[in-house]
Protein backbone atom coordinates (compact mmCIF):
# COMPACT_ATOMS: atom_id res chain seq x y z
CA UNK A 1 0.00 0.00 0.00
CA UNK A 2 1.65 2.91 -1.16
CA UNK A 3 0.81 6.64 -1.12
CA UNK A 4 0.00 6.29 -5.29
CA UNK A 5 -2.23 3.64 -4.72
CA UNK A 6 -3.80 5.61 -1.28
CA UNK A 7 -4.45 8.58 -4.22
CA UNK A 8 -5.87 6.49 -7.10
CA UNK A 9 -8.25 5.25 -4.20
CA UNK A 10 -9.07 8.83 -2.58
CA UNK A 11 -9.39 10.16 -6.46
CA UNK A 12 -11.27 7.44 -7.73
CA UNK A 13 -13.56 7.41 -5.06
CA UNK A 14 -14.17 11.39 -5.11
CA UNK A 15 -14.95 10.65 -9.33
CA UNK A 16 -17.85 8.64 -8.13
CA UNK A 17 -18.97 10.56 -5.49
CA UNK A 18 -18.67 13.67 -7.98
CA UNK A 19 -20.80 11.59 -10.75
CA UNK A 20 -23.45 10.13 -8.72
CA UNK A 21 -23.88 14.10 -6.63
CA UNK A 22 -24.01 15.59 -10.33
CA UNK A 23 -26.99 12.86 -11.52
CA UNK A 24 -28.71 13.12 -7.96
CA UNK A 25 -28.49 17.15 -6.97
CA UNK A 26 -31.46 19.08 -7.74
CA UNK A 27 -29.75 22.35 -7.21
CA UNK A 28 -27.87 23.41 -10.62
CA UNK A 29 -25.11 24.97 -9.28
CA UNK A 30 -24.52 21.97 -7.29
CA UNK A 31 -24.64 20.02 -10.15
CA UNK A 32 -22.04 22.43 -11.90
CA UNK A 33 -19.87 21.95 -9.04
CA UNK A 34 -20.16 17.90 -8.97
CA UNK A 35 -18.95 17.94 -12.46
CA UNK A 36 -16.24 20.33 -11.36
CA UNK A 37 -15.61 17.87 -8.43
CA UNK A 38 -15.54 15.12 -11.37
CA UNK A 39 -12.64 16.58 -13.63
CA UNK A 40 -10.58 17.61 -10.97
CA UNK A 41 -10.30 13.87 -9.38
CA UNK A 42 -9.76 12.51 -13.30
CA UNK A 43 -6.81 15.81 -13.98
CA UNK A 44 -5.04 13.95 -10.44
CA UNK A 45 -5.39 10.43 -11.83
CA UNK A 46 -3.62 11.80 -14.59
CA UNK A 47 -1.39 13.32 -12.59
CA UNK A 48 -0.49 10.50 -10.68
CA UNK A 49 0.42 8.50 -14.73
CA UNK A 50 2.69 11.26 -14.90
CA UNK A 51 1.28 13.15 -17.94
CA UNK A 52 1.01 16.68 -15.88
CA UNK A 53 0.45 18.64 -18.72
CA UNK A 54 -2.76 16.75 -19.72
CA UNK A 55 -3.80 17.36 -16.23
CA UNK A 56 -3.01 20.67 -16.34
CA UNK A 57 -4.85 21.69 -19.67
CA UNK A 58 -7.76 19.59 -18.29
CA UNK A 59 -8.82 21.68 -15.40
CA UNK A 60 -7.41 24.89 -16.94
CA UNK A 61 -9.70 24.02 -20.09
CA UNK A 62 -12.85 22.00 -18.57
CA UNK A 63 -12.83 23.32 -14.61
CA UNK A 64 -11.28 26.87 -15.08
CA UNK A 65 -13.41 27.87 -18.28
CA UNK A 66 -16.31 25.80 -18.94
CA UNK A 67 -17.93 25.00 -15.90
CA UNK A 68 -17.00 28.47 -15.01
CA UNK A 69 -18.98 29.97 -18.53
CA UNK A 70 -21.81 26.70 -17.50
CA UNK A 71 -22.15 28.46 -13.58
CA UNK A 72 -22.44 32.07 -15.05
CA UNK A 73 -25.37 31.11 -17.21
CA UNK A 74 -26.88 29.09 -14.10
CA UNK A 75 -26.22 31.99 -12.06
CA UNK A 76 -27.73 34.75 -14.56
CA UNK A 77 -30.97 32.61 -15.23
CA UNK A 78 -31.02 32.53 -11.71
CA UNK A 79 -32.05 28.66 -12.48
CA UNK A 80 -34.54 27.15 -9.41
CA UNK A 81 -34.30 23.37 -8.29
CA UNK A 82 -35.03 20.68 -10.23
CA UNK A 83 -38.81 19.50 -10.69
CA UNK A 84 -39.24 16.08 -10.78
CA UNK A 85 -41.24 14.17 -12.78
CA UNK A 86 -43.16 10.87 -13.13
CA UNK A 87 -43.96 10.58 -16.64
CA UNK A 88 -41.49 8.14 -17.96
CA UNK A 89 -42.07 4.49 -16.33
CA UNK A 90 -40.17 3.09 -19.29
CA UNK A 91 -37.19 4.80 -18.10
CA UNK A 92 -37.08 3.61 -14.43
CA UNK A 93 -37.77 -0.32 -15.08
CA UNK A 94 -35.82 -0.74 -18.32
CA UNK A 95 -33.04 2.38 -17.82
CA UNK A 96 -31.67 1.45 -14.48
CA UNK A 97 -30.55 -2.04 -15.11
CA UNK A 98 -29.56 -1.37 -18.89
CA UNK A 99 -27.47 0.97 -17.00
CA UNK A 100 -26.44 -1.33 -14.43
CA UNK A 101 -25.57 -4.19 -17.27
CA UNK A 102 -23.65 -1.77 -19.48
CA UNK A 103 -21.39 -0.90 -16.23
CA UNK A 104 -20.96 -4.57 -15.48
CA UNK A 105 -19.91 -4.78 -19.50
CA UNK A 106 -17.67 -1.89 -19.16
CA UNK A 107 -16.19 -3.42 -16.28
CA UNK A 108 -16.02 -6.65 -17.16
CA UNK A 109 -13.78 -6.00 -21.23
CA UNK A 110 -11.51 -3.68 -19.31
CA UNK A 111 -10.67 -6.44 -16.25
CA UNK A 112 -10.31 -8.75 -19.48
CA UNK A 113 -8.06 -6.46 -21.39
CA UNK A 114 -6.20 -5.08 -18.56
CA UNK A 115 -6.52 -6.92 -15.68
CA UNK A 116 -3.23 -9.36 -15.76
CA UNK A 117 -1.72 -5.68 -15.95
CA UNK A 118 -2.31 -3.26 -13.64
CA UNK A 119 -0.03 -0.69 -13.69
CA UNK A 120 -0.31 0.31 -9.80
CA UNK A 121 -1.76 -2.41 -8.13
CA UNK A 122 1.03 -4.39 -9.60
CA UNK A 123 3.17 -2.25 -8.27
CA UNK A 124 5.52 -1.60 -11.72
CA UNK A 125 6.74 1.82 -13.33
CA UNK A 126 4.27 4.22 -14.87
CA UNK A 127 4.75 4.21 -18.52
CA UNK A 128 7.50 7.52 -19.15
CA UNK A 129 5.31 10.23 -20.25
CA UNK A 130 5.23 11.90 -23.61
CA UNK A 131 6.70 15.39 -23.49
CA UNK A 132 4.85 18.56 -24.19
CA UNK A 133 7.41 18.92 -27.02
CA UNK A 134 6.55 15.72 -28.65
CA UNK A 135 2.73 15.83 -27.91
CA UNK A 136 2.46 19.49 -29.66
CA UNK A 137 5.32 18.27 -32.76
CA UNK A 138 2.15 15.19 -33.61
CA UNK A 139 -0.64 17.59 -32.99
CA UNK A 140 1.18 19.96 -35.69
CA UNK A 141 2.30 17.66 -37.91
CA UNK A 142 0.90 14.18 -37.85
CA UNK A 143 -2.51 15.36 -37.09
CA UNK A 144 -2.23 18.89 -38.11
CA UNK A 145 -5.78 18.45 -40.50
CA UNK A 146 -8.49 17.43 -37.72
CA UNK A 147 -6.62 19.93 -35.66
CA UNK A 148 -7.49 22.70 -37.69
CA UNK A 149 -11.04 20.95 -38.85
CA UNK A 150 -11.79 20.89 -35.21
CA UNK A 151 -11.25 24.88 -34.86
CA UNK A 152 -13.34 25.12 -37.78
CA UNK A 153 -15.75 23.54 -36.04
CA UNK A 154 -15.85 25.70 -33.06
CA UNK A 155 -15.65 28.85 -35.39
CA UNK A 156 -18.70 27.85 -36.51
CA UNK A 157 -20.65 27.45 -33.20
CA UNK A 158 -19.82 30.51 -32.23
CA UNK A 159 -21.08 32.40 -35.64
CA UNK A 160 -24.22 30.05 -34.97
CA UNK A 161 -24.49 31.76 -31.78
CA UNK A 162 -23.75 34.70 -32.89
CA UNK A 163 -26.69 34.68 -35.30
CA UNK A 164 -29.54 32.97 -33.31
CA UNK A 165 -28.49 35.54 -30.70
CA UNK A 166 -29.11 38.46 -33.28
CA UNK A 167 -32.36 37.24 -34.13
CA UNK A 168 -33.74 37.88 -31.08
CA UNK A 169 -34.00 41.43 -31.15
CA UNK B 1 12.50 8.48 13.65
CA UNK B 2 11.88 5.73 11.41
CA UNK B 3 9.05 7.09 9.19
CA UNK B 4 11.74 10.25 8.63
CA UNK B 5 14.25 7.67 7.01
CA UNK B 6 11.41 5.72 5.26
CA UNK B 7 10.26 8.73 3.46
CA UNK B 8 12.94 11.38 3.07
CA UNK B 9 11.32 12.77 0.44
CA UNK B 10 7.51 13.50 1.98
CA UNK B 11 9.01 14.78 5.11
CA UNK B 12 11.31 17.37 3.97
CA UNK B 13 8.72 18.35 1.59
CA UNK B 14 6.89 18.74 4.93
CA UNK B 15 9.36 21.03 6.17
CA UNK B 16 9.44 23.83 3.25
CA UNK B 17 6.10 23.56 3.07
CA UNK B 18 5.62 24.78 7.21
CA UNK B 19 8.79 27.28 6.52
CA UNK B 20 6.79 28.70 3.05
CA UNK B 21 3.40 28.66 5.12
CA UNK B 22 4.83 30.43 8.02
CA UNK B 23 6.48 33.01 5.40
CA UNK B 24 3.79 33.69 3.75
CA UNK B 25 1.64 34.21 6.21
CA UNK B 26 3.27 36.66 7.99
CA UNK B 27 4.27 38.45 4.65
CA UNK B 28 0.18 38.33 3.55
CA UNK B 29 -0.24 40.05 7.02
CA UNK B 30 2.18 42.64 7.17
CA UNK B 31 1.49 43.16 2.81
CA UNK B 32 -1.91 45.17 4.63
CA UNK B 33 0.11 46.99 6.93
CA UNK B 34 2.02 48.04 4.15
CA UNK B 35 -0.20 48.81 2.07
CA UNK B 36 -2.50 50.81 4.86
CA UNK B 37 0.84 52.77 5.05
CA UNK B 38 1.65 53.38 1.59
CA UNK B 39 -1.66 54.38 0.68
CA UNK B 40 -2.13 56.62 3.69
CA UNK B 41 1.41 58.67 2.54
CA UNK B 42 0.12 59.02 -0.58
CA UNK B 43 -2.98 60.49 1.08
CA UNK B 44 -1.24 62.53 3.57
CA UNK B 45 -2.21 60.55 6.70
CA UNK B 46 -0.56 58.75 8.95
CA UNK B 47 -2.05 55.16 8.43
CA UNK B 48 -1.96 53.11 11.57
CA UNK B 49 0.26 54.33 13.88
CA UNK B 50 -1.36 53.67 17.52
CA UNK B 51 -1.36 49.75 18.03
CA UNK B 52 2.73 48.97 18.22
CA UNK B 53 5.48 51.49 17.05
CA UNK B 54 4.21 52.85 13.84
CA UNK B 55 0.99 50.62 14.09
CA UNK B 56 3.34 46.93 13.63
CA UNK B 57 0.56 45.16 15.78
CA UNK B 58 -2.20 46.31 13.74
CA UNK B 59 -2.38 43.05 11.50
CA UNK B 60 -1.66 40.91 14.53
CA UNK B 61 -4.72 43.16 16.50
CA UNK B 62 -6.54 42.63 13.26
CA UNK B 63 -6.18 38.64 12.59
CA UNK B 64 -7.74 38.68 16.84
CA UNK B 65 -10.56 41.12 16.44
CA UNK B 66 -11.37 38.73 13.29
CA UNK B 67 -11.21 35.40 15.60
CA UNK B 68 -13.15 36.91 18.03
CA UNK B 69 -16.06 38.29 15.75
CA UNK B 70 -19.70 36.79 15.64
CA UNK B 71 -19.72 33.96 12.72
CA UNK B 72 -22.83 34.63 11.23
CA UNK B 73 -24.33 32.00 8.27
CA UNK B 74 -27.50 33.76 6.81
CA UNK B 75 -30.05 31.53 7.27
CA UNK B 76 -31.33 31.58 3.63
CA UNK B 77 -27.81 30.84 2.57
CA UNK B 78 -26.83 27.56 0.96
CA UNK B 79 -24.73 26.21 3.59
CA UNK B 80 -22.54 23.33 1.76
CA UNK B 81 -20.89 26.79 -0.52
CA UNK B 82 -21.32 29.22 1.80
CA UNK B 83 -18.91 27.49 4.26
CA UNK B 84 -17.02 26.19 0.82
CA UNK B 85 -16.28 29.29 -0.90
CA UNK B 86 -13.60 31.06 1.69
CA UNK B 87 -11.88 28.16 1.98
CA UNK B 88 -11.61 27.37 -1.56
CA UNK B 89 -10.18 30.84 -1.90
CA UNK B 90 -7.32 30.71 0.74
CA UNK B 91 -6.49 26.99 -0.17
CA UNK B 92 -6.17 27.56 -4.20
CA UNK B 93 -4.58 30.81 -3.45
CA UNK B 94 -1.54 29.25 -0.87
CA UNK B 95 -1.59 26.23 -3.37
CA UNK B 96 -0.08 28.03 -6.17
CA UNK B 97 2.93 29.33 -4.66
CA UNK B 98 4.09 25.87 -3.94
CA UNK B 99 5.12 25.81 -7.60
CA UNK B 100 7.34 29.19 -7.53
CA UNK B 101 11.04 28.40 -6.98
CA UNK B 102 12.82 31.04 -5.09
CA UNK B 103 16.33 30.58 -6.22
CA UNK B 104 18.95 28.64 -8.05
CA UNK B 105 20.42 26.80 -4.64
CA UNK B 106 20.28 23.43 -3.75
CA UNK B 107 20.70 23.16 0.35
CA UNK B 108 20.27 20.51 2.55
CA UNK B 109 17.23 19.56 4.73
CA UNK B 110 17.91 16.72 7.06
CA UNK B 111 20.40 15.71 5.17
CA UNK B 112 18.57 15.78 1.75
CA UNK B 113 19.83 17.99 -0.81
CA UNK B 114 16.77 19.82 -1.89
CA UNK B 115 15.80 22.93 -4.66
CA UNK B 116 14.23 26.10 -3.00
CA UNK B 117 10.87 25.12 -4.21
CA UNK B 118 8.18 23.34 -2.58
CA UNK B 119 6.85 20.96 -6.27
CA UNK B 120 9.56 21.01 -8.97
CA UNK B 121 7.49 20.48 -12.17
CA UNK B 122 8.29 20.36 -15.57
CA UNK B 123 4.94 21.90 -16.73
CA UNK B 124 4.93 24.55 -13.46
CA UNK B 125 3.75 27.30 -15.01
CA UNK B 126 0.94 25.52 -17.03
CA UNK B 127 0.16 23.86 -13.58
CA UNK B 128 -0.02 26.85 -11.93
CA UNK B 129 -2.77 28.81 -13.90
CA UNK B 130 -4.53 25.58 -13.80
CA UNK B 131 -4.67 26.18 -10.34
CA UNK B 132 -5.07 29.56 -10.31
CA UNK B 133 -8.20 29.37 -12.95
CA UNK B 134 -9.95 27.00 -10.24
CA UNK B 135 -9.65 29.99 -7.33
CA UNK B 136 -12.84 31.79 -9.80
CA UNK B 137 -15.13 29.21 -8.20
CA UNK B 138 -14.03 30.84 -4.73
CA UNK B 139 -15.36 34.18 -5.82
CA UNK B 140 -18.43 32.67 -7.60
CA UNK B 141 -19.72 30.48 -5.05
CA UNK B 142 -19.30 33.29 -2.50
CA UNK B 143 -21.21 35.63 -4.47
CA UNK B 144 -24.38 32.93 -5.43
CA UNK B 145 -24.37 30.59 -2.20
CA UNK B 146 -25.27 34.30 0.06
CA UNK B 147 -28.75 34.48 -1.22
CA UNK B 148 -28.68 38.24 -1.32
CA UNK B 149 -28.63 40.81 -4.39
CA UNK B 150 -25.42 42.60 -4.08
CA UNK B 151 -23.00 39.34 -3.70
CA UNK B 152 -24.97 38.08 -6.52
CA UNK B 153 -24.27 40.96 -8.79
CA UNK B 154 -20.68 40.81 -7.36
CA UNK B 155 -20.66 37.03 -8.28
CA UNK B 156 -21.56 37.46 -11.70
CA UNK B 157 -19.10 40.46 -12.16
CA UNK B 158 -16.20 38.57 -10.72
CA UNK B 159 -16.77 35.54 -13.62
CA UNK B 160 -16.93 37.77 -16.77
CA UNK B 161 -14.68 39.63 -15.58
CA UNK B 162 -11.96 37.01 -14.76
CA UNK B 163 -13.13 35.03 -17.94
CA UNK B 164 -12.60 38.18 -19.98
CA UNK B 165 -8.77 38.58 -19.01
CA UNK B 166 -7.83 35.46 -18.11
CA UNK B 167 -7.47 35.39 -22.28
CA UNK B 168 -5.28 37.90 -22.17
CA UNK B 169 -3.00 36.79 -19.02
CA UNK B 170 -2.40 33.68 -20.66
CA UNK B 171 -1.80 35.29 -24.17
CA UNK B 172 0.61 37.82 -22.55
CA UNK B 173 2.90 35.01 -21.49
CA UNK B 174 2.63 33.01 -24.34
CA UNK B 175 5.53 34.91 -25.66
CA UNK B 176 7.94 34.20 -22.78
CA UNK B 177 6.83 30.79 -23.81
CA UNK B 178 7.80 31.09 -27.38
CA UNK B 179 11.42 32.58 -26.20
CA UNK B 180 12.29 30.10 -23.29
CA UNK B 181 10.77 27.38 -24.83
CA UNK B 182 9.74 25.76 -21.40
CA UNK B 183 7.33 25.26 -18.96
CA UNK B 184 9.78 25.14 -16.60
CA UNK B 185 10.55 28.14 -14.00
CA UNK B 186 14.04 26.91 -13.78
CA UNK B 187 14.53 26.60 -17.38
CA UNK B 188 12.49 29.88 -18.21
CA UNK B 189 14.80 31.67 -15.56
CA UNK B 190 18.02 30.29 -16.92
CA UNK B 191 17.57 32.06 -20.32
CA UNK B 192 17.61 34.90 -18.77
CA UNK B 193 20.74 35.04 -17.76
CA UNK B 194 23.32 37.15 -19.53
CA UNK B 195 24.07 40.69 -20.84
CA UNK B 196 23.36 42.59 -23.55
CA UNK B 197 26.12 45.28 -24.23
CA UNK B 198 27.65 43.61 -20.87
CA UNK B 199 24.94 46.07 -19.15
CA UNK B 200 21.50 45.61 -19.84
CA UNK B 201 20.30 42.15 -18.22
CA UNK B 202 19.00 39.72 -20.62
CA UNK B 203 15.46 39.65 -19.12
CA UNK B 204 12.15 39.02 -20.70
CA UNK B 205 10.79 42.30 -20.14
CA UNK B 206 12.91 44.39 -22.65
CA UNK B 207 11.98 41.94 -26.08
CA UNK B 208 8.60 41.63 -24.18
CA UNK B 209 7.99 44.95 -22.57
CA UNK B 210 4.16 44.50 -24.47
CA UNK B 211 3.54 41.96 -23.33
CA UNK B 212 4.99 42.55 -19.56
CA UNK B 213 2.54 45.43 -20.14
CA UNK B 214 -0.58 43.40 -21.14
CA UNK B 215 0.32 40.63 -17.82
CA UNK B 216 0.53 43.24 -15.18
CA UNK B 217 -3.21 44.92 -16.47
CA UNK B 218 -4.54 41.40 -16.64
CA UNK B 219 -3.00 40.25 -13.51
CA UNK B 220 -4.33 43.26 -11.44
CA UNK B 221 -7.59 42.45 -12.75
CA UNK B 222 -7.48 39.10 -12.30
CA UNK B 223 -6.64 39.62 -8.84
CA UNK B 224 -9.83 42.11 -8.32
CA UNK B 225 -8.01 45.08 -7.39
CA UNK B 226 -7.99 48.86 -7.61
CA UNK B 227 -8.96 49.93 -10.86
CA UNK B 228 -10.42 46.35 -11.65
CA UNK B 229 -12.22 45.81 -8.64
CA UNK B 230 -15.65 45.88 -9.92
CA UNK B 231 -16.10 42.75 -7.72
CA UNK B 232 -16.35 44.56 -4.37
CA UNK B 233 -17.14 48.03 -5.88
CA UNK B 234 -17.94 49.58 -2.54
CA UNK B 235 -20.11 52.43 -3.75
CA UNK B 236 -22.10 50.40 -5.94
CA UNK B 237 -22.13 46.74 -4.06
CA UNK B 238 -21.70 47.57 -0.39
CA UNK B 239 -18.61 44.84 -0.18
CA UNK B 240 -19.71 42.50 -3.56
CA UNK B 241 -19.20 39.03 -2.92
CA UNK B 242 -18.55 38.77 0.30
CA UNK B 243 -20.90 41.43 1.56
CA UNK B 244 -22.80 38.44 3.54
CA UNK B 245 -19.40 36.93 5.12
CA UNK B 246 -18.77 38.01 8.48
CA UNK B 247 -15.33 37.04 10.93
CA UNK B 248 -12.63 35.05 10.11
CA UNK B 249 -14.68 34.01 6.63
CA UNK B 250 -14.14 37.22 5.85
CA UNK B 251 -10.88 37.40 6.62
CA UNK B 252 -10.11 34.25 4.53
CA UNK B 253 -11.52 36.05 1.22
CA UNK B 254 -9.14 39.20 2.46
CA UNK B 255 -5.95 36.57 2.95
CA UNK B 256 -6.70 35.10 -0.56
CA UNK B 257 -6.67 37.97 -2.18
CA UNK B 258 -3.17 39.29 -0.71
CA UNK B 259 -1.88 35.68 -1.24
CA UNK B 260 -3.20 36.17 -4.97
CA UNK B 261 -0.88 39.58 -5.39
CA UNK B 262 2.03 37.41 -4.21
CA UNK B 263 1.62 34.57 -6.32
CA UNK B 264 0.94 37.15 -9.80
CA UNK B 265 3.96 39.24 -8.41
CA UNK B 266 6.28 36.15 -8.28
CA UNK B 267 5.13 34.71 -11.32
CA UNK B 268 5.59 38.48 -13.67
CA UNK B 269 9.35 38.31 -11.96
CA UNK B 270 9.92 34.61 -12.75
CA UNK B 271 8.82 35.31 -16.20
CA UNK B 272 9.57 39.34 -17.27
CA UNK B 273 12.47 39.93 -14.84
CA UNK B 274 14.96 37.99 -14.74
CA UNK B 275 13.53 35.71 -11.80
CA UNK B 276 16.62 35.23 -9.08
CA UNK B 277 18.97 36.82 -11.00
CA UNK B 278 21.19 39.94 -10.43
CA UNK B 279 20.40 42.65 -12.51
CA UNK B 280 24.68 42.95 -12.48
CA UNK B 281 26.87 41.43 -14.46
CA UNK B 282 28.71 38.46 -12.94
CA UNK B 283 32.25 38.94 -13.64
CA UNK B 284 35.08 39.39 -11.01
CA UNK B 285 35.07 43.78 -11.25
CA UNK B 286 31.23 42.95 -9.64
CA UNK B 287 32.14 40.61 -7.27
CA UNK B 288 31.26 43.35 -4.40
CA UNK B 289 27.46 42.58 -5.25
CA UNK B 290 27.17 39.17 -3.21
CA UNK B 291 27.62 41.26 0.06
CA UNK B 292 24.42 43.62 -1.36
CA UNK B 293 22.12 41.23 0.85
CA UNK B 294 24.33 41.98 3.97
CA UNK B 295 24.83 45.43 3.33
CA UNK B 296 21.02 45.95 2.54
CA UNK B 297 20.28 44.43 5.80
CA UNK B 298 22.95 46.31 8.81
CA UNK B 299 21.56 49.75 6.85
CA UNK B 300 18.21 48.33 7.78
CA UNK B 301 19.43 47.72 11.24
CA UNK B 302 21.64 50.96 11.72
CA UNK B 303 18.38 52.80 10.14
CA UNK B 304 16.33 50.86 13.08
CA UNK B 305 18.09 51.41 16.11
CA UNK B 306 19.05 55.35 15.14
CA UNK B 307 15.49 56.14 14.16
CA UNK B 308 14.00 54.12 17.07
CA UNK B 309 15.76 56.09 19.67
CA UNK B 310 15.15 59.52 17.93
CA UNK B 311 11.38 58.26 17.69
CA UNK B 312 8.67 60.16 19.89
CA UNK B 313 6.43 57.35 20.59
CA UNK B 314 7.76 54.86 23.69
CA UNK B 315 7.03 51.29 22.20
CA UNK B 316 9.37 52.42 19.22
CA UNK B 317 12.25 53.64 21.17
CA UNK B 318 11.81 49.92 22.94
CA UNK B 319 11.18 47.77 19.81
CA UNK B 320 12.99 49.21 17.06
CA UNK B 321 16.76 49.08 18.44
CA UNK B 322 15.88 45.13 18.76
CA UNK B 323 14.79 44.63 15.68
CA UNK B 324 17.28 46.88 14.59
CA UNK B 325 20.04 44.32 16.36
CA UNK B 326 18.06 41.27 14.83
CA UNK B 327 18.89 42.47 11.75
CA UNK B 328 22.25 42.80 11.90
CA UNK B 329 22.73 39.95 13.43
CA UNK B 330 21.19 38.24 10.10
CA UNK B 331 23.28 40.75 8.11
CA UNK B 332 26.04 38.81 9.69
CA UNK B 333 24.99 35.58 8.83
CA UNK B 334 24.60 36.28 5.13
CA UNK B 335 28.42 37.08 5.54
CA UNK B 336 29.41 33.70 6.08
CA UNK B 337 30.69 31.97 2.77
CA UNK B 338 28.31 29.19 3.76
CA UNK B 339 25.38 31.45 3.62
CA UNK B 340 26.25 33.96 1.13
CA UNK B 341 25.85 32.22 -2.01
CA UNK B 342 22.35 30.56 -1.05
CA UNK B 343 21.21 33.85 0.06
CA UNK B 344 21.79 36.10 -3.44
CA UNK B 345 18.95 34.06 -5.27
CA UNK B 346 16.12 34.91 -2.61
CA UNK B 347 17.27 38.44 -1.86
CA UNK B 348 16.28 39.45 -5.53
CA UNK B 349 13.94 37.45 -5.89
CA UNK B 350 12.61 38.94 -2.82
CA UNK B 351 13.27 42.30 -3.85
CA UNK B 352 11.50 42.46 -7.58
CA UNK B 353 8.69 40.98 -5.81
CA UNK B 354 8.63 43.50 -3.18
CA UNK B 355 8.88 46.25 -6.06
CA UNK B 356 6.09 45.15 -7.76
CA UNK B 357 3.71 44.72 -4.57
CA UNK B 358 4.72 48.16 -4.13
CA UNK B 359 3.64 49.05 -7.66
CA UNK B 360 0.54 47.08 -7.30
CA UNK B 361 -0.51 49.44 -4.14
CA UNK B 362 0.80 52.56 -5.94
CA UNK B 363 -1.67 51.62 -8.68
CA UNK B 364 -4.46 51.23 -5.90
CA UNK B 365 -3.08 54.89 -4.24
CA UNK B 366 -3.69 56.84 -7.56
CA UNK B 367 -5.93 54.76 -10.18
CA UNK B 368 -10.22 55.88 -9.71
CA UNK B 369 -12.18 52.13 -10.72
CA UNK B 370 -12.97 51.56 -13.67
CA UNK B 371 -17.15 51.71 -14.87
CA UNK B 372 -18.41 48.06 -15.86
CA UNK B 373 -18.75 48.55 -19.89
CA UNK B 374 -15.32 50.56 -19.60
CA UNK B 375 -13.72 47.36 -18.33
CA UNK B 376 -15.51 45.08 -20.66
CA UNK B 377 -14.11 46.88 -23.63
CA UNK B 378 -10.66 47.41 -22.32
CA UNK B 379 -10.31 44.04 -21.93
CA UNK B 380 -11.85 43.01 -25.06
CA UNK B 381 -11.28 45.58 -27.32
CA UNK B 382 -7.86 47.18 -26.25
CA UNK B 383 -6.35 44.10 -24.13
CA UNK B 384 -6.73 41.05 -26.02
CA UNK B 385 -6.01 42.76 -29.46
CA UNK B 386 -2.80 43.52 -28.03
CA UNK B 387 -1.41 40.30 -26.26
CA UNK B 388 -2.24 39.28 -29.96
CA UNK B 389 -0.16 41.37 -31.59
CA UNK B 390 2.53 40.55 -28.99
CA UNK B 391 2.52 37.10 -29.69
CA UNK B 392 1.66 37.38 -33.67
CA UNK B 393 5.57 39.62 -33.71
CA UNK B 394 6.97 37.51 -31.25
CA UNK B 395 6.39 33.89 -33.01
CA UNK B 396 7.57 35.91 -36.21
CA UNK B 397 10.68 36.78 -34.81
CA UNK B 398 11.60 33.29 -33.32
CA UNK B 399 10.55 31.82 -36.21
CA UNK B 400 13.57 33.77 -38.38
CA UNK B 401 15.89 33.74 -35.80
CA UNK B 402 15.39 30.03 -35.82
CA UNK B 403 15.97 29.87 -39.74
Amino acid sequence: MNIAMLVFIACSVMAIVGALALILAREPVHSALALVLVMISLAILYLLLGAAFIAAIQILVYAGAIMVLFVFVIMLLNAGEEVRTNVSRLAKWVGLPLGIFFLLEMAYSLFREYGGRAALAGGTAAPVPASTRDLSMKLFTEFVLPFELTSILILIAVLGALVLAKRES
Amino acid sequence: MEFVTHHPVLVVSLIKIAIALFVVMTALAYLTWFERKVVARIQSRWGPYWVGPHGLLQPLADGIKFLFKEDIVPPAADKISYVLAPFLALALALTTLALIPIGPATISILGQPTQLVISHSNVALILLFAISSIGIYAVVLAGWSSNSKYPLMGGLRSSAQMISYEVSLTLSVVGVLLIAGSFDFYDIVGGQSGHWVHVIPKWHIFPQILGFICYLTAAIAETNRVPFDLPEAETELVAGFHTEYSSFKFAMFFMAEYANMITVSCLATLLFLGGWLSPFPETGAWRWQLYLPAAGLIIAGIGLIVGGLRGVQLSAKLVFPVLGIVCLGVGYLCTLPGVMPVIQGPFWFTAKVFFLLFFYVWARGTLPRFRYDQLMSFGWKFLLPLSLINLVVTSLVVVLRLR
